[in-house]
């Protein structure tokens, strides 16, 4: 059973078809890539696949159950959590406390008005453990607005990562960062457990080759080409949209 | 570890002032001046749930406050005992508060407080127009104050002390509330609702007890007037009272327990001794609540800070700046 | 005399006088993204200074552009000056409003005292046109058409105007309007000008029939929220709608439920906030 499947998934706003009956499917552990240019609708598809907002045909299955009208908020119960390309953190906070936020809202206590936060152990410790994770539980305690921009796109993967999530969905997470810092965000990616399933957008095409099992090709909203990576990348229609010939 | 010592200390010189502040203060002026900053600082702590923690304006909380107040009144005055009062005025303006809530919360930022302005302007027209039920525009009086246990709470100080005990409940909620998951989950809903979805909270139910919390303290508040005032009339729903509470928990600084707190004491204070002297609370109340938006948004108590800082800064040679500065990013 | 008739008349008065409140209430909301809350009071503030240069002598019309023209120029000293400093917090801007509206409520009273002042009806549209037995007072017909003939030119002025159109880009997209060069700034304080100048044209039209009283713009303010929320932010036809079912709600509810007259106002708005939270007219949900 595939992980996450995508049938024919339709979006308009307005007059503009932002995506045109999007078909994708991926298999539990496997690292799928979607590429495209800027406004290909890649965002886009991600926001129906969270339950950002609903799409206007089509189905998304996540682990076998159909979630297509299933509230964004459920959706992390069962199983899917995700990161921004436009850095979504609380900035008020320490690092620890945006990624215990994140532990928080798959725990029932999440509605506790009563006890502290602070005592809540077991939460830290996972937060801690996803921490450890990005390689930032040395600086956990530190307050977000005094972290570095690569630091913070970190904190975006360690509060996915802290839900145990089972597919887990990455929006352009190596956005903004030095080659240094990618190759960084690289190196911790591959090091996640392989039974975690992964979709990442970028638009860049050699930022993100190393990472992918599997590609989907995405242009004006629509699926270009999809195939194994090296399928992709021999593909003449790939050039194409990238070169723009 | 020696700030929270600090805080330790502070609190308890403040709890000891407050609970003898009827023998140090004696008049008995002073004491009902203090008794109002009681239940207002209450309202608008209960305000702030919104204001500063969901980062809601609400321009219909005195409604609320209003609800709470007649509620009570009109059920004493029909005969029934002040504690069926009490509980039903508590229970009436939690459930106006739904109301409003479901309403409201259609919305967030300005729609929001457009939607709660338009309820307030309700109920305060069926505070003013439906007569049979309020006596409209001539209020009503409220004969005697409760005797909970036979306490007599007719003196200044025997209220003053029960405003005290209401006061400080409100606080100690407050200091659960915000440290507890649910007020840190209340937190996010405010600085990132979309990620806050995203982690799997449901951020419309949290921001709805919000505004149950909210008015509950509002409902609590309300009461403490009516037993104050013995007297409740359409003029307290209206919008004035409402952007007055505002002013509370912005004067102070949103988004703190003391801000609202102090706001409250700033107010009433002002309110009191503007009106010995002069006719023009309301001219006052627009003039600082435009001075306050237009200079210290952040509320009096940090903007107080920063504007010291910026003065003392300025008195000092500039190599002492840059050293200054050289700490505080370090 | 027909009693439903009187209430029609009356509806459709004061359908016309709070469109030319709500429209530049609508306007400012649709573009600035703020809903002014000193709108109630240039109407208020706009009626006693038509009072004033009427006392002073002036002609009827006359004082009524007079105090259009004052409102305007302290529209655009409020906007110029105090509003702009708060560019893009339309919360902080929300609440200057709320705490100017306090301010001018306070100084109408010092000045003006709280005594009710009713402006005798212009001479020429005094009296009544009596047909077949049913009597239309002249005056309440004059702010009919005084109102349609408002509505009309606003809408030459937004439609078929190059400053029409920009602030209708404006209003659709502020971003975009200043992306392709549009002034947008000097649009915010015209519609602050021409909405204050409309709230106070319709004060000084109003006062003859509704006479000018402390507490006046807070009893003006909430229809016009109502009005917009109605009839969606930033739309003229919107405005005129929504004015003229809150006109006739108002009369016949005073008329039939005196008691919660005022709550039967709130209904449509409640039913548009659940069923159509955009408005009847508008694009944009609040």
């Amino acid at each position: 059973m595939s992980a996450l499947v995508v049938k024919g998934l339709t979006k308009a706003f307005g007059g503009l078809k932002v995506t045109r009956g999007v078909d994708l499917e991926v298999a539990p552990g496997e690292r799928h890539l979607i590429l495209g240019p800027n406004g290909a609708g890649k965002t886009t598809l991600f926001n129906q696949i969270t339950g950002d907002f609903f799409p206007d045909a089509g189905t998304v299955l996540l682990n076998g159950r159909d979630i297509t009208r299933v509230p964004a908020r459920q959706r992390a119960h069962m199983g899917l959590a995700r990161t921004y390309q436009i850095i979504t953190l609380f900035g008020r906070d320490t690092i620890l406390r945006n990624v215990t936020l994140a532990a928080l809202g798959l725990s029932a206590r999440r509605w506790n008005p009563f006890s502290r936060l602070d005592g809540q152990a077991d939460l830290e410790t996972r937060a801690m453990g996803a921490l450890q994770r990005v390689g930032l539980d040395h600086v956990a305690d530190r307050s977000l607005s005094e972290t570095s921009y690569g630091e913070r796109r970190r904190v975006e993967i360690a509060m996915a990562l802290v839900q145990a999530p089972k597919v887990m969905l990455l929006d352009e997470p190596f956005a903004g960062l030095s080659v240094e810092e990618r190759k960084g965000v690289q190196k911790l990616l591959m090091s996640l457990p392989r039974d975690l399933t992964m979709v990442m957008i970028e638009h860049d095409m050699d930022v993100a080759l190393e990472f992918a099992d599997r590609i989907t090709l995405l242009n004006f909203g629509e699926v270009v080409v999809q195939g194994t990576r090296a399928d992709v990348v021999a593909d003449p229609r790939t050039r194409e949209v990238y070169l723009g010939s | 570890m020696t700030r929270s010592l600090s805080t330790l200390v502070a609190s308890a010189v403040a709890l000891l002032l407050l609970a003898t502040l009827p023998l140090w203060l004696g008049n008995t002026y002073y004491i009902n001046v203090a008794s109002q900053i009681l239940y207002w600082a209450v309202f608008a702590l209960g305000l702030n749930v919104l204001v500063g923690w969901a980062g809601l304006t609400s321009l219909g909380h005195a409604a609320l406050f209003a609800v709470s107040g007649y509620t009570a009144a009109i059920l004493v005055t029909a005969g029934h005992s002040h504690l069926v009062g009490a509980v039903a005025a508590i229970a009436m303006t939690v459930a106006t508060a739904a109301v409003f809530a479901v309403l409201a919360l259609r919305a967030t930022g300005i729609g929001f407080l457009m939607i709660t302005l338009a309820l307030g302007q309700i109920l305060w027209g069926i505070a003013y127009r439906w007569a049979s039920l309020t006596n409209g525009d001539n209020g009503i009086n409220f004969k005697t104050r409760p005797q909970p246990f036979g306490l007599d709470l007719t003196s200044a100080p025997a209220f003053y002390y029960l405003a005290l005990l209401v006061f400080l409940a409100a606080v100690a909620s407050m200091l659960v509330f915000v440290r507890s998951p649910l007020g840190a989950a209340l937190r996010g809903t405010r600085d990132q609702p979309r990620r806050m979805t995203a982690l799997g909270y449901n951020v419309w139910l949290i921001r709805f007890l919000a505004f149950l919390l909210s008015g509950f303290w509002t409902a609590v508040a309300g009461l403490l007037f009516l037993y104050y005032n013995q007297f409740i009339s359409p003029q307290i729903a209206a919008l004035q009272t409402s952007a007055e509470a505002l002013l509370m928990v912005i004067s102070g600084g949103t988004a703190t327990i003391l801000g609202p707190i102090a706001g409250a004491a700033i107010v009433v204070i002002m309110k009191n001794v503007v009106s010995a002297y002069v006719e023009r609370w309301n001219m006052v109340l627009g003039i600082i609540f435009v001075l306050i938006i237009s200079f210290m948004p952040e509320g009096l108590v940090p903007g107080v800070r920063r504007l010291i800082g910026v003065a003392w800064r300025g008195m000092r040679p500039a190599k002492a700046v840059i050293t200054v500065r050289g700490e505080a990013s370090s | 005399m027909n009693l439903w008739l009187v209430l029609a008349i009356n509806s459709i008065t004061l359908g016309g006088l709070l469109f030319l409140l709500s429209a530049g209430f609508s306007l400012i909301f649709g573009l600035m993204r703020i809903p002014n809350l000193m709108h109630g009071s240039f109407f208020m503030l706009g009626a006693y200074m038509g009072s004033t240069f009427l006392a002073k002598g002036f002609g009827f019309w006359p004082a009524a552009l007079a105090s259009a023209a004052s409102m305007a120029v302290l529209g655009g000293l409020v906007e110029r000056f105090l509003l702009r400093r708060l560019a893009g917090q339309e919360l902080a801007q929300v609440l200057l409003t709320l705490g100017l509206s306090f301010i001018i409520a306070d100084a109408c009273l010092m000045v003006w005292t709280g005594d009710p002042i009713q402006p005798s009806t212009p001479p020429d549209l005094r009296g009544a046109i009596i047909r077949s037995g049913l009597v239309f007072p002249i005056y309440r017909l004059a702010i009919v058409g005084v109102a349609i003939a408002m509505a009309i030119a606003l809408w030459l002025l937004i439609d078929k105007t190059r400053i029409g159109a920009m602030i209708r880009a404006g209003v659709d997209d502020a971003p975009i309007a200043r992306v392709v060069g549009i002034k947008v700034s000097q649009l915010f304080t015209l519609v602050f000008c021409l909405g204050a100048a409309l709230a106070a044209f319709a004060g000084v039209v109003g006062s003859p029939y509704l006479s000018i009283y402390p507490g006046l713009d807070a009893e003006m303010l909430p229809l016009a929220l109502i009005v917009v929320i109605l009839g969606g932010a930033g739309s003229l036809p919107g405005a005129l709608l929504g004015s003229f079912i809150i006109g006739f709600l108002y009369n016949f509810g005073q008329a039939m439920f005196p008691d919660l007259a005022y709550v039967i106002l709130f209904v449509p708005m409640v039913l548009v906030l659940v069923l159509r939270p955009q408005g009847l007219f508008g694009r944009v949900a609040l």
